[in-house]
């Protein structure tokens, strides 16, 4: 029985495949083949020769830097903020606090950091603090969560203990459940960094500042070898990223 | 009077584990428990520790009544009780410095506690406190690279460290062979004597409670069997005690780190 | 006996990391011109308060429902096309990626050849580049090369996933256990049959469960990649946004949450189907 529904969910989803295809009038002969297959091919070779003039490297470079400590600032201001709320997700602080804190931080992570970029725009202005303090709403949401599990997870003891020979709350939290929480929780927030640098990139669409606007701005000028060289600056950061990321990981979070 | 138990009784559960308990001490006296497992002594040392509130009789500690005492008055009484947990409460990837000075967090108020975290405030005391033990040369260590025994030790340090008034020990060389078992009782003991301290420490080593402390409580089925001298107590009255027990196994001592998951993707 | 030494080891390190700490975030704080104190001010309340304002009743017309419904499919429709495409250029790459199926690590139990690291080594580049240059990038390009609309959208997630998917598939190979295709391999197997009948078997429920969690990031990515004018719901809000029709970004944000939570239950009851 069991593997007759497996086989009808496999074809329920062949199915949904092709419907798809077909539903947005795709061909892929007709997208490999020559009318689209050509348009991309000489877009493409358009690339190929990238600006590497030093004004044009000094702005990209600048606008590397705006992406980076946008992305970095808004994980960190991020953190902190997910912190505060995961304390009372977690139960700390009685139930009526667990179930405000947890609607608070759904509703930070449901809406995507373009909208909250967008939304900041509107209300900060143009230019990268609108990235970071998007970032910093949305990803508030996704790290409030992972480490409210995270501390729902934690034993108990340790901070028990330090209740039990008369020390305050927040004294038994720093010693008890703190040192064995913070590996945890730092490797969430490399998680995110790795993610957020991708998407501060994005965020100068809706006028966020760094590479994303440079990016919008050559490419709607058609000056595609200037783009080619922010293209690469965004390579460029996100391999930084990830390798900064996986460095801290092996000297913090591995035992 | 020090310690002052009157019909206790506490219910853990669907188990009675203490009834009818009646106990006095006074100060400076040293005090072991010993008994079955299951029998309660856990139960009685927590309750001590004011870990847990007996729902029948009264108790009254250091000559306060913890339970009618407000939330901060009875957190200022506890920097006054110091409890050796059978298994240390202590997290693997603290250090030991900052694990021991951690003792003095109740009389030192939140600020200088929180800084201490940062900069450990007082490396003599804790490395005097860890010599007493033979751990002076782990005082910068991990707490995780521990072996169980020396972890039992960090918790004992930490304890002392203390400076308690009512110094509770809740099998606390559980991990240790019978050698350095032998040798950190008589440590505690001699700083209880040398302090005026009042220790009660339950065992599960007859031979160690019968050779260091003046004065034996049996415990059986969470009731008082008996409360003797050391010397008084016979080798019938400790089979009426352990009749039908199982053997003992000690509790395995220190907490494994918890696991970091990584998200993939 | 006891030294008076009251220095600890790790006093110097952790003033040093404090001082970098604070030599990197000074000067980032000043390139990001972060300044959370914006958001409280009067006039940028105002602006923030009219706009959702606008939100309550989310429109709700039944010709704007009907668009609606058609930009929700045409999401779903860009996800699962894209998704299929990625997975038809990410499997063949893995196969070519992984370390499992590598002749020389057979007979050396598990380590490959550097020859056979070697010949690895631009297969692997490229999962890397094509996962690395943000999905959105993509789509703008995209649209810029086939024009607007969902085209573009189906093209972006099909590269930058095939990347993503790639590595992934490569690593769960070597994860499961490599011992059974090396002994099919040693025993003369060739490599595609090593792969059926040795890694093929332990590593399907990986693989399904990761695939399908990628399927529900691609319809978040789709709506995304809508603003840069990939079709479906993100362009019909990004529409809706720059007109500061409220009620109609409500609608369709309301919408985007519903269409989350159900790629999401749908992604569990697949994943504990057939993973």
């Amino acid at each position: 029985m069991k593997r007759v529904i497996d086989l009808a969910i496999v074809l329920a989803l062949l199915a949904a495949v092709v419907g798809s295809f077909r539903y947005l009038g795709l061909d892929l002969k007709v997208l490999l083949g020559e009318g689209v297959g050509g348009q991309m091919a000489d877009y493409a070779l358009r690339f190929l020769r990238p600006d590497l003039g030093l004004e044009h490297l000094q702005a990209v470079g600048r606008g590397a830097l705006e992406t980076l400590a946008m992305s970095g600032l808004g994980t960190l201001l991020a953190a902190l903020l997910g912190l505060l709320l995961a304390l009372p997700a977690a139960g700390r602080f009685g139930w009526p606090g667990k179930a405000l804190a947890r609607l608070l931080l759904n509703a930070l992570r449901a809406i995507p950091e373009l909208v909250w970029a967008a939304l900041m725009v509107l209300a900060a202005g143009l230019g990268p603090n609108a990235g970071a303090l998007a970032l910093a709403a949305h990803t508030a949401g996704v790290l409030g969560r992972l480490f409210a599990e995270a501390l729902e997870n934690a034993p108990p003891e340790p901070a028990d203990a330090i209740r039990l020979e008369g020390g305050s709350h927040l004294a038994a939290f720093c010693y008890g459940t703190l040192p064995n929480l913070w590996p945890q929780l730092l490797a969430y927030m490399l998680y995110r960094w790795e993610n957020n640098i991708r998407m501060a990139s994005v965020l100068g669409f809706v006028g966020a500042g760094g590479l994303g606007q440079m990016l919008y701005t050559t490419l709607s000028l058609f000056q595609e070898r200037q783009a080619s060289t922010v293209i690469l600056a965004m390579l460029a950061l996100v391999l930084l990223v990830d390798a900064l990321s996986d460095r801290m990981r092996q000297r913090w979070v591995r035992a | 009077m020090t310690v002052r138990l009157t019909g206790v009784g506490l219910r853990l559960g669907q188990v009675r584990a203490l009834d009818g308990i009646d106990l006095h001490i006074e100060a400076g006296e040293r005090v072991a428990v010993i008994g079955p497992s299951g029998a309660g002594k856990s139960s009685l040392l927590n309750l001590l520790a004011t870990a847990l509130q007996p729902d029948s009789g009264t108790v009254e500690l250091l000559g306060e009544a913890p339970w009618r005492l407000s939330g901060r008055a009875r957190q200022r009484l506890r920097t006054r009780i110091g409890l050796i947990h059978q298994a240390p409460p202590l997290p693997s990837r603290q250090r030991v410095v900052t694990t021991v000075l951690a003792g003095r967090l109740g009389r030192w108020g939140t600020l200088r506690g929180l800084a201490s975290l940062l900069h450990p405030r007082d490396v003599p005391g804790a490395r005097a406190a860890l010599a007493t033990l033979g751990l002076a040369d782990k005082l910068f260590a991990q707490c995780g690279q521990l072996s169980g025994g020396q972890l039992q030790r960090v918790g004992i340090a930490r304890v002392l460290y203390q400076q308690p008034e009512l110094l509770l020990a809740d099998e606390p060389v559980s991990a240790m062979d019978p050698v350095l078992a032998d040798h950190t009782l008589e440590t505690l003991c001699r700083h209880a004597g040398e302090r005026g301290v009042t220790l009660v420490a339950s065992l599960h080593a007859v031979e160690l409670a019968l050779a260091h402390f003046p004065r034996v409580i049996g415990v059986r089925d969470g009731r008082l069997a008996f409360d003797l001298p050391a010397a008084q107590v016979t080798p019938e009255r400790l089979d009426a005690l352990y009749a039908n027990a199982g053997i003992a196994s000690p509790q395995a001592a220190g907490a494994a780190p918890a696991p970091v998951q990584i998200p993939r993707c | 006996m006891l030294s008076r030494d009251t220095r600890d080891p790790a006093f110097l390190p952790r003033l040093l990391l404090g001082l970098l700490a604070v030599l990197v975030l000074w000067p980032g704080i000043r390139l990001a011109e972060l300044d959370p104190r914006v958001l409280f001010q009067a006039d940028s309340r105002q602006a923030m308060g009219g706009f959702l304002a606008g939100f309550w009743p989310p429109a709700h017309g039944a010709e704007f429902l009907e668009l609606l419904l058609d930009a929700t499919l045409q999401t779903l429709a860009v996800a699962t096309a894209g998704m299929a495409l990625a997975l038809l250029l990410a499997v063949p790459m893995s196969l070519l990626a992984s370390r499992a199926l590598s002749l020389s690590a057979a007979s050396r139990s598990g380590r490959p050849s550097t020859l056979g690291l070697v010949l690895r080594w631009p297969v692997r580049a490229l999962l890397v580049f094509l996962r690395s240059v943000p999905e959105i990038v993509w789509a703008l390009l995209f649209v810029r090369a086939v024009g607007l609309g969902p085209t573009a959208g189906v093209l972006a997630i099909a590269i930058t996933y095939s990347g993503m998917l790639g590595k992934v598939y490569a690593e769960i190979f070597e994860s499961v256990g490599q011992r059974p295709a090396h002994a099919l391999m040693q025993a003369g197997a060739g490599r595609l049959s090593a792969f059926f009948y040795g890694i093929l078997p332990s590593a399907a429920g990986e693989l399904v469960s990761y695939t399908v969690y990628r399927w529900e990031c691609a319809v978040r990515a789709s709506v995304v990649m809508g603003f840069v004018g990939a079709g479906g719901l993100g362009q019909q809000i990004d529409l809706s946004m720059r007109m500061f029709a409220g009620a109609e970004v409500a609608s369709m944000l309301l919408t985007f949450l519903l269409l989350v939570w159900l790629a999401d239950q749908l992604s569990r009851l697949l994943r504990g189907r057939l993973a």
